[in-house]
């Protein structure tokens, strides 16, 4: 498991290359990249800081993705999380999970991007025509995280 | 004494970003802490006003109002997170 909180860009390709390597049992790589969008919640959006709780950030992800190990078969697993000033286009998140079989690999991914939007702590802040606002948290994301529990 | 932390519209609202505490005897939990911060007033008391969209941290695991507070710990409070 590597987790990492950094301020740079990220080269996918390469991420994901290095992650294979030396691996031959790995026959299945599922990734997510998050990425900033220009518009939200009927604003234009000119670019956003990210905020973080240094720690804390690290800790969570680390409890996020060994729930996801616990659940499914994973291979390794890897989360990038950009912090700082971002512009529209830009890469914010990578997740890219990999294992012997699509299966696990598509669940253990969707499942760590689903809890890391709800149990990370990053706050987003917009730049927008009429100045900075925080984006608020969304229900939809908690729903989203919701539909993981376990039954019974 | 413990370390209280504050992020994101918080850390804004409050004017600052961390602060060391002296941890009254009655003060046992988060909700006592927030309750303490919170007699304060002024933005204080709006920012941290009970039902407003506040989550804590205790040593940097999420914390529920009756999570215990001790001497010596790292106490956090912020918006619900929006990252990804």
């Amino acid at each position: 498991m590597t987790v990492r909180i950094q301020t740079a860009d990220f080269d996918v390709s390469a991420e994901i290359a290095a992650l294979r390597r030396g691996r031959p049992a790995i026959g299945a790589v599922a990734s997510f990249i998050g990425v900033v969008r220009d518009v939200n919640e009927g604003s234009k959006v000119a670019g956003m800081t990210l905020e973080h709780y240094p720690g804390m950030t690290e800790k969570a992800i680390e409890e996020i993705v060994s729930q996801a190990q616990a659940r499914w078969s994973a291979l390794d697993t890897l989360v990038i999380h950009r912090v700082g000033r971002l512009n529209p286009a830009d890469q914010i998140v990578l997740v890219v999970v990999a294992s012997a079989h699509r299966g696990d690999a598509f669940a253990a991914c969707e499942f760590i991007m689903d809890y890391l939007k709800t149990r990370a702590p990053f706050w987003k802040k917009e730049e927008t025509g009429g100045g900075t606002r925080w984006v608020e948290a969304r229900e939809s994301d908690d729903i989203a995280a919701g539909r993981w529990r376990l039954k019974g | 004494m413990i370390t209280v932390l504050y992020f994101a519209r918080l850390r804004e609202g409050l004017g600052r970003g961390q602060e060391q505490l002296a941890l009254p005897a009655a003060v046992r939990d988060v909700e006592g802490v927030r309750a303490l911060l919170r007699a304060r007033g002024g933005q204080w008391q709006q920012e941290l006003a009970p039902g407003t969209a506040v989550r804590a941290a205790v040593n940097q695991a999420v914390a529920a109002g009756d999570t215990p507070v001790a001497d010596g710990d790292e106490v956090a409070f912020f918006p619900p997170v929006t990252g990804g």
